[in-house]
């Protein structure tokens, strides 16, 4: 208790931007609202509405003081004071790499800093500011969504501890944009503090990375690209979590039970949590990236120097293109540095053998894959030179919750899904596998390069390149959503894909072909199995979609239309794919068809409406179930 | 052609001002050929130019410019920095009013800003080695045809050294070690309009390259010899025509022959009570064609305009013949102003022969002053409102930290204890009084003209919006020892040069609301690029506001850094000039304001003024010079 109140008062005096300007919350509101952005918008919606600009003016206040953090020392000490305290409760352990933090205490001092965490969990940016007051660090200003400000008093704290609050869809409102862009520039022009946001724009309810939101990294490089500040940094943050706080909220979820509204009496009612254990969490902060140094080279200067900064301008293409390059580089060093437990290897095993494993192959296959996820670059956290009986052990008790052991053998926890009825079985099994698959998600992206050649192989069933390729190129199209790939560098994956493989001997390649070597058949099949799930997963949406769905149909009829064709087929026995039950895969695989233009997709007023063109979805599938080879056009250099 | 690199005529501190103080101490420079109004008469020269009077039988600048100028540095050879026997610092000659001055603190302040040291010294050849020199190669038949006209000549090794450059910091380091690629192949003195006509007539005959120079004082690589140039090529040295041909009081212009240089210029029109109040700092050698050339800007502009106001007729031989005006009007709407072509084609069209230019009388008063700011984002503030309410005086600048501590350490040696006690309590009112942070101020330099009246009246009006802005008025000596900053640091780059330290000065213009971010970011971009250079000690990049205008600025920057430890100084010293002007374009800002483009800064010409800009100055050179005889390859 005590050493607690003593971390909380401690002496506090962060280091801080060379160029900084102190100043109050207050002030930077009204900065804000005097700005020549923030004028400039309002006397042009004066004169477009015709309404007084005082009023306009008074609106813009409001969606300040909606919007603006209060950042008060009091707050983050009395943050740090309960957050020590239920943190120590919930984890055993955070460990987080030293240098990485040095080189952010560097990084604030030269430039202003967009900090860029992945986002599992509400734990993320409390531990995050819990992080940063340790070491002293100036404490970040969060965007937050609004919905946390319906948490009565939390939302206020949070305010207090530097939360600034943005509404989840404002793309009409102009003054709203307006207002709340000039907030985030102006706390990141005057070095302020190290602005923080999540690039995925939301929890990653299946612990994959989310596509990148480019929204709000727009904003942050918009300084640099008008030359206001010399540089940014933009600092990838990786923090994985053993157990996530949220895991079965996140299945019932998936699985069509509404995610409960944020309220105070809700995070109450999660104290129970508190008596759980949650395992170790890894925070890597990573090397800080310079804006500058990215774009040196890709940027035209030229929209920039002929149109006054102040003036609201649509970014360029060549500039959305950058956007979106950053975006996903800046996704891709999260999971570069993401660290995986011994139990996510197992989760991964587990799947591909259930209903049940012996627990002694479960361990031999785990310390397999142990070995090939570190050929692949998987950043293995294997806990002090554990022997991988007990780091597995320990990985099962953690997680209780999910498996258990039984005679020796590791089975899924779906307590009461025998006796019940068979949609109750179904859904209790959904949702152990959902959740056993949050922990071999975590794999997916790392491994996604050579798995797809490995899919590819097997789905072409030939040897030459050049089909292995059109048919990798096809998957990485369709799973542009599921995971994350870098844009417009099919080759380059496939190439990495090709060579990880020939790196752990499961194939060999000449000019012209590709061979699975012996032993390589394990691996490769191996690789497959881990993304069938997302395989026969969008198959069926698209047999959904080709045969029961309507011609035309919104997202709110979609979900459930689809879940219920699902669910039936799992209760005939018809298909064992339980995660195609997940409202995550659902949705990317709608979108994937309306990337390839096989669904059109329409803004009405009430949401978007999906039209069907069923000839390219009839193609789409019948070139997933491998009874047309996939036709595309091979790149000349292969 | 003649540009404006730095260098103002000097006046020394501590002066009372007046109008002619500044002329007077330019007219100090010229020794030997005093132009006494007795000495009029009709002019020997065979060029008859309509009621001319008589022209002085030689400037200030002579013929063989290495009996008066350095030939591997700036300026006159009896005017250096030296360290003395006593290691202080000290001006040499007496030219200038820091002329056998000792400026006690200069040393620490070079060494503590360059971590230099003056036990590792770097020398210059002592003199020009002939037998480095490539041999002229010319053409007996154009020989015999030049000769012929009686044009004057040489073939002479230094006059083609001299020619063959201006004063970029490559091309003065190139000739203290000694190093000569392509110079001219002969020089010629036409004294006439009518001797250039021949010139270049016997060019196009004998399929000659044409570069003419008027003062040397280029700093955008604008003299260099294209290194490929195969035919020969001649230097126009256009110093002896230098008459001014007549004064019109009633229309108050001048006819001038383009080689006059700034200080014969304004010294002559002096005689009559005129001046035509161009002053680049580089006015005591740099030419009227120059000018002209290279649309120069001079530091009086907000009274007098640049060099496009000033100029009301321009007389230009092209091969394909003569280009002028019809009158000498003050506006006319004929289509694209022709003017525009010539001023800033940097002697790739041809070459300015006569000149009428605007002139004002002399004015009766002129006084000095200077405003200290807290810090320079105040300052550019300041400026900013001036330039909006339309009160500059002739000159505002403001100079950053850096510069104001620079200026400082060039402070000569305080005369009486009276002084120093003046100074002490000057430093504490602002420092300790009034808060200012000696290592984040700044100051801005001020220099009115006019009649007393006015002047009094407009001086108060600057300096109430000073105050506005937390500016305080700190004395005409402050402002004087600014200017005379403008003109020493031409000379300080050859003591540089002689302690491993190498430094040059670029400029560009900007719009008032990116000036503090153009100014910071280049500073920050300079330091960046030294440090990825492996450049050991930290540059000293310094900034000043030169110019105000509506909608805008001009910004000066300076930069040298110590290059002990580099084997390849020069090419690293360009990586990084290359690398700030990105900046500057990144930021918004021009090209540049007034030195020009040169061969320097070609690259970037298409991204300054469109391919289809850049076509339409191709086509104009295409028509009037097809055969390229003006091959000097600047500005396309």
């Amino acid at each position: 208790m005590s050493s607690d109140l003593r971390y909380a008062m401690k002496c506090y005096a962060p280091v801080i931007y060379k160029g900084l300007s102190p100043c109050k919350p207050s002030a930077i509101k009204s900065a804000v609202l005097h700005s020549e952005q923030v004028q400039y918008v309002i006397r042009q919606l004066a004169k477009e509405t015709g309404e007084s600009s005082d009023i306009i003016q008074e609106a813009a206040m409001e969606i300040l003081d909606e919007m603006g953090h209060s950042m008060q020392l009091g707050a983050v000490r009395f943050f740090a004071f309960t957050l020590s305290k239920i943190f120590k409760r919930l984890f055993q352990r955070v460990c987080v790499n030293e240098e990485g933090m040095q080189r952010l205490q560097q990084a604030i001092q030269e430039h202003p800093v967009v900090l860029l965490p992945s986002h599992r969990s509400y734990v993320d940016f409390l531990m995050l500011s819990y992080l940063l007051y340790t070491y002293d660090l100036a404490l970040p200003v969060i965007a937050a969504g609004i919905d946390f400000l319906g948490m009565k008093i939390v939302g206020e704290l949070l305010r207090r501890a530097g939360a600034f609050f943005m509404r989840r869809s404002f793309g009409g409102n102009r003054l709203y944009w307006a207002v709340f862009a000039e907030y985030v520039k102006t706390m990141l022009r005057n070095g302020y503090a190290p602005v923080e946001f999540f690039l995925e724009g939301t929890r990653s309810r299946t612990a994959k990375t989310l596509t990148p939101k480019f929204g709000l990294l727009s904003i942050v490089m918009e300084p640099f690209f008008k030359r206001e500040v010399f540089d940014t940094y933009l600092v990838p943050i990786s923090i994985s979590y053993e157990r996530i706080l949220e895991e079965s909220l996140y299945a019932y979820e998936l699985l069509g039970v509404p995610k409960p509204k944020e309220s105070t009496s809700g995070l109450l009612k999660a104290r129970r949590i508190l008596s759980d254990n949650f395992g170790t969490i890894h925070i890597y902060v990573g090397q800080p990236v310079s804006l500058r140094t990215l774009a040196s080279g890709r940027i035209n200067r030229c929209p920039y120097n002929l149109v006054p900064r102040h003036l609201p301008q649509k970014p360029s293409e060549d500039i959305q293109e950058f956007v979106s390059d950053v975006a996903y580089k800046m996704e891709l060093l999260q999971i570069e540095n993401m660290v995986l437990s011994p139990w996510v290897l197992a989760a991964a095993v587990l799947l591909q053998n259930l209903p049940a494993m012996d627990f002694e192959l479960l361990i031999e296959k785990t310390l397999w894959l142990k070995g090939l996820t570190q050929t692949f670059g998987g950043f293995i956290e294997w806990p002090d030179n554990l022997c991988a009986k007990k780091a597995i052990t320990s990985g099962l008790a953690l997680h209780s919750n999910v498996v258990c052991l039984v005679d020796g053998h590791v089975v899924l926890n779906d307590k009461g899904a025998e006796g019940g009825a068979v949609g109750e079985i179904v859904f209790k099994r959904a949702l152990a596998i959902l959740m056993c698959g949050t922990y071999r998600n975590q794999l997916l992206n790392v491994f996604v390069r050579p798995s797809l050649v490995a899919v590819a192989l097997q789905m072409t069933r030939s040897f030459r390149k050049e089909e292995v390729y059109s048919c990798f190129s096809f998957l990485r199209d369709v799973f542009s959503d599921e995971f994350i790939f870098f844009p417009g560098i099919s080759l380059k994956d496939f190439e990495e894909g090709c060579f990880l493989l020939t790196k752990c001997d499961a194939i060999q390649t000449t000019q012209q072909e590709i061979y699975p070597t012996d032993k390589g058949s394990v691996v490769i099949s191996f690789l497959s199995a881990m993304f069938r799930p997302f395989l026969e997963g969008y198959q069926l949406i698209f047999r959904y979609l080709s045969k029961e769905a309507k011609a035309a149909f919104t997202e709110k009829q979609f979900i459930p239309g689809v879940r219920n064709f699902v669910f039936q087929l799992l209760e005939k026995g018809n298909t064992q794919c339980y995660e195609a039950l997940s409202s995550d895969i659902q949705k990317n695989a709608l979108a994937a068809l309306v990337q390839l233009g096989a669904v059109k997709k329409k803004k009405m007023t009430n949401g978007f409406t999906y039209s069907i063109n069923q000839e390219a979805v009839n193609k789409i599938l019948d070139m997933f179930d491998s009874r047309i080879p996939v036709q595309k056009p091979v790149a000349a250099r292969l | 052609m003649a540009a404006s690199a730095e260098e103002a005529a000097g006046s020394g501190p501590g002066s009372p001002s007046s109008a002619r103080r500044r002329l007077s101490v330019i007219s100090g420079h010229l020794r030997g050929s005093p132009w006494a109004p007795g000495r009029e008469g009709p002019s020997p020269s065979p060029c008859k130019a309509q009621g001319a009077p008589a022209a002085p039988a030689s400037g200030s600048i002579p013929k063989k410019r290495q009996e008066l100028l350095k030939w591997n540095g700036w300026g006159y050879n009896d005017s250096k920095f030296i360290f003395n026997k006593k290691g202080q610092a000290e001006f040499t000659g007496r030219r200038y009013r820091l002329g056998g001055m000792v400026l006690p603190t200069f040393k620490e302040w070079i060494e503590k800003t360059f971590g230099a040291s003056l036990e590792h010294k770097s020398t210059s050849r002592a003199s020009l080695n002939v037998n480095d020199v490539p041999p002229s190669v010319v053409n007996e038949e154009f020989l015999r045809d030049l000769i012929a006209t009686k044009i004057s000549y040489s073939q002479d090794a230094e006059d083609r050294v001299f020619r063959g450059h201006g004063h970029c910091l490559h091309e003065i380091f190139a000739l203290r070690e000694g190093i000569f690629r392509r110079i001219p192949d002969i020089v010629v003195w036409p004294v006439c309009h009518e001797d250039v006509v021949k010139i270049v007539e016997l060019a196009c005959k004998h399929s000659l390259c044409i570069i003419p120079f008027g003062g040397g004082t280029s700093v955008s690589s604008a003299l260099e010899c294209p290194e490929e140039e195969k035919r020969t090529i001649v230097s126009l040295d256009t110093s002896q025509m230098n008459r001014i041909l007549w004064i019109d009081e009633k229309n108050l212009t001048a006819c001038v022959e383009a080689g006059i240089v700034g200080q014969d210029l304004e010294k002559q029109l002096a005689e009559s009570g005129f001046c035509t109040g161009h002053e680049p700092d580089s006015m005591e050698f740099s030419s009227l064609g120059g000018w002209v050339a290279t649309r120069a800007s001079g530091m009086k502009k907000n009274i007098y305009g640049n060099i496009e106001d000033l100029v009301i007729h321009i007389k230009m031989v092209t091969p394909r013949g003569i280009v002028e005006k019809n009158c000498q009007v003050p506006r006319m709407s004929t289509g694209p102003d022709i003017h525009h072509f010539i001023m800033g084609s940097e002697g790739t069209l041809g070459v300015v022969t006569e000149v009428t230019i605007k002139i004002r009388p002399v004015p009766e008063y002129q006084k000095y002053g200077s405003v200290v700011f807290p810090n320079f984002e105040r300052g550019v503030a300041c400026l900013r409102e001036v330039a909006k309410q339309r009160c500059a005086p002739a000159s505002i600048r403001l100079v950053d930290n850096a510069q104001f501590q620079f200026g400082h350490a060039l402070k000569p040696q305080v005369a009486s204890i009276f002084t120093s006690f003046l100074d002490g309590l000057k430093k504490f009112y602002i420092t300790k009084f009034k808060g200012f942070d000696p290592n984040v101020l700044c100051v801005a330099t001020l220099l009115f003209e006019g009649d007393r009246e006015k002047v009094l009246q407009h001086e108060k009006q600057v300096y109430d919006i000073a105050t506005k802005f937390g500016g305080l008025a700190a004395g005409e000596d402050n402002g004087q020892r600014g200017y005379m900053l403008t003109f020493v640091i031409a000379y300080l780059r050859d003591l540089g040069l002689d302690y491993y330290i190498i430094g040059e000065s670029f400029e560009t213009s900007v719009p008032w609301d990116r000036v503090l971010d153009l100014c910071r970011n280049v500073k920050e971009r300079i330091a960046r690029e030294c440090k990825e250079k492996g450049v050991q000690f930290a540059p000293f990049s310094t900034c000043r506001v030169t110019q105000t205008y509506d909608a805008g600025a001009c910004v000066y920057f300076y930069f040298a850094f110590n290059y002990r430890g580099i084997s390849d100084p020069i090419h690293v010293y360009e990586q990084i000039e290359r690398a700030a002007r990105e900046e500057i374009l990144a930021n918004g800002g021009s090209l540049s304001h007034h030195h020009g483009v040169g061969k320097l800064r070609k690259r970037w010409m298409k991204e300054s003024i469109s391919d289809v800009g850049l076509g339409m100055l191709r086509s104009v050179k295409e028509y009037v010079d097809p055969n390229n005889i003006f091959g000097n390859k600047n500005l396309l």
